[in-house]
């Protein structure tokens, strides 16, 4: 492991908590140890919720965390890099060059979150209506208060 | 057809090997305006050859509402892009507004041919930030439903794979053993499908009495047509023709692709979350993790089709070493007083009251749980932040990964592959929109 980043551990797992731009690099050198499989991309919205203690002291919370789940399927081991991703930037590199598998799921995190993926060759809504406005999974989008969006159907003559 | 690899097999697959099997051209990356433009132009002589072709969302063999957009030239698929959405309810949202003990019925939705794992992969995720340890009974009643509906999900897939290719009997077929299953799944549960059973702290009810008859009847009944399934398509020249050789794939290429559960395994490459981590009471019971050799369509109908065998011979086992006890935990805060001290114990209303209203809270803290859905790795997401509701749930849904895997299995192939192959991939749309 040439880079060194944050360490820690959840219920046994492995948790690595590097910066964006450490991101990369970090996930690099995991894909060369045999962590061939990017099982899972996901975010959490930490907006409601800053004070989290589960984070190691020379991390900075930031409102956004993207949280990537590698599997090495031939050593049995699992880990999770959690990202802090700042609310005015919202942007982390792809690991589309190295995992191809994460494409839908960063589509969807981009869609849900409204937090891009530099390097992503489509980064456009996956699961939303294109023309959809707001990012529904953020913490300041409520439930049943937004009116439905559809598509307004065309005047037939 | 090869059943169980060693641990260690080489794949030939180097730990430094990194695999670009897809640039970004392989994938078709229009938006649906740019679709349109690029569709060519009808007076222009020369643009005839290459068309975007749209497929879905309604169609026969999309498996509900999955829309393919896909670049053809004559007959050949050049690329492909799956179009989805069409069923996002939003549920992850939604999630969060549920209590822990409400969760279950929101995540049952999701794959709803195979309900209970997600319910299962919830509950272990709960009980996991809880730090609770769930009664022995407990847990092999889960079992026993999972794999029971691992059978009815595979019986299911028989069916609809049948169909999209032509064996239109095998639908009749699939969907009648599955309704067997369901019936025992009624009588325990409730509900066929969408059961709300398993709850953070064990399951919802007891197994009724003569439980053990309806399932043996079962593992009488089923096993037989499972040869007659055998002997009606895997042995038919057509049934082979249409399969063979169709979107084959590389287990290196499966893994960079996240592909999990009998996609992965159709390339060989042993990966069974239940023998390779196993959850539940797997280390318990015998069973073989069976891989395909060429990765393509008819591995992965046969991994199906002998994966549902062995489910079987899990239940078999699990009938004969169901432990006696309790079916959920007697930790009182998860679980409400018993009914009776109700009546006359007002401390017990009040528990009972709360445990329904607010919830239980649970600690800070994330976690992630994976288990083995018929689709592949069903994981679950939770972070919590002490309060009654999740602060955020996140399923990774087998289906929606193992999507991904069409454009690269469909390229080159033929338009009437497609079918195939989407069927083969085995996609529940509930769980791929969420």
């Amino acid at each position: 492991m040439t880079t060194i980043v944050p360490e820690t551990s959840s219920f046994d797992q492995r948790v690595l908590h590097p910066l964006p731009d450490q991101l990369l690099a970090t996930v690099g050198d995991l894909h060369d140890e045999g962590f061939l499989t990017a099982v899972d991309v996901t975010a959490v919205d930490y907006l409601t919720h800053p004070g989290r203690t589960d984070l190691p002291a020379d991390v900075c919370p930031e409102r956004f965390e993207v949280v990537v789940s590698l599997h090495a399927h031939q050593r049995h081991e699992r880990v999770r890099l959690r990202v802090q991703v700042p609310a005015d930037d919202p942007v982390v590199p792809s690991l589309f060059d190295l995992y191809p598998g994460t494409e839908a799921m960063e589509r969807e995190v981009f869609d849900l979150f409204g937090i891009s993926f530099d390097g992503h060759p489509d980064m456009t809504r996956i699961l939303l209506p294109e023309e959809w406005e707001g990012h529904p999974l953020r913490k300041d989008v409520d439930t049943g208060r937004i009116p439905v969006q559809f598509r307004e159907a065309p005047v037939q003559r | 057809m090869s059943t169980e690899a060693p641990e260690g097999t080489d794949t030939g697959l180097g730990s430094a090997e990194r695999v670009h099997r897809r640039d970004g051209s392989a994938v078709l990356r229009v938006s649906e305006a740019g679709a349109f433009h690029l569709a060519g132009d009808p007076d222009n002589p020369d643009d005839d050859e290459r068309m975007i072709l749209n497929m879905g969302p309604s169609h026969p063999s999309t498996h509900g509402v999955l829309r393919l957009m896909l670049e053809m030239e004559g007959e050949t698929v050049l690329r492909t892009k799956p179009v989805i959405g069409y069923l996002h309810t939003g549920m992850e949202k939604t999630g969060e507004n549920l209590s822990y003990l409400q969760g279950p019925t929101n995540v049952t939705r999701m794959d709803y041919a195979a309900p209970l794992f997600s319910e299962l992969a919830f509950s272990l995720a709960t009980e996991k930030l809880l730090g609770i340890e769930v009664p022995p009974r407990a847990t092999w009643i889960r079992m026993l439903m999972c794999e029971l509906n691992r059978v009815a999900s595979h019986l299911l897939f028989q069916a609809t794979n049948g169909m999209d290719l032509g064996a239109v009997s095998m639908m009749i077929y699939g969907w009648r053993e599955r309704e067997e299953v369901l019936r025992f799944f009624e009588k325990v549960t409730g509900l066929r499908m969408n059961h709300n059973y398993i709850r953070p702290g064990g399951v919802a009810a007891d197994l009724p009495d003569g439980w053990q008859d309806d399932v043996r009847r079962l593992l009488d009944l089923i096993p037989p047509r499972l040869d007659e399934y055998d002997t009606l398509l895997t042995g038919q020249p057509i049934f082979r023709e249409r399969l063979q050789g169709v979107g084959v794939m590389t287990p290196a290429e499966a893994l960079a692709l996240s592909a999990t559960g009998p996609i992965l395994r159709s390339t060989g490459y042993a990966w069974d979350l239940r023998r390779d981590e196993p959850y539940l009471a797997y280390d318990q019971v015998d069973f073989d993790v069976l891989v395909g050799t060429y990765g393509d369509s008819f591995d992965r109908f046969a991994i199906r089709l002998n994966e549902t065998r062995e489910s079987l011979r899990i239940v078999e086992q699990i009938l004969d070493q169901m432990p006696s006890g309790d079916y959920r935990t007697q930790d009182k805060k998860v679980t409400p007083p018993p009914r009776v001290r109700i009546d006359d114990s007002m401390e017990a209303l009040i528990h009972h009251f709360k445990i329904f209203t607010e919830g239980f809270h649970v600690p800070e803290g994330e976690v992630y749980v994976a288990v083995e859905s018929p689709r592949g790795e069903l994981g679950c997401y939770l972070v919590s932040d002490g309060g009654p509701n999740p602060y955020r749930m996140h399923i990774r849904g087998p289906s929606f990964v193992n999507l991904q895997t069409l454009p690269h299995l469909m390229e080159g192939g033929l338009i009437a592959d497609a079918v195939a192959v989407i069927s083969s991939v085995d996609p529940i749309m509930g769980e791929v929109d969420r």
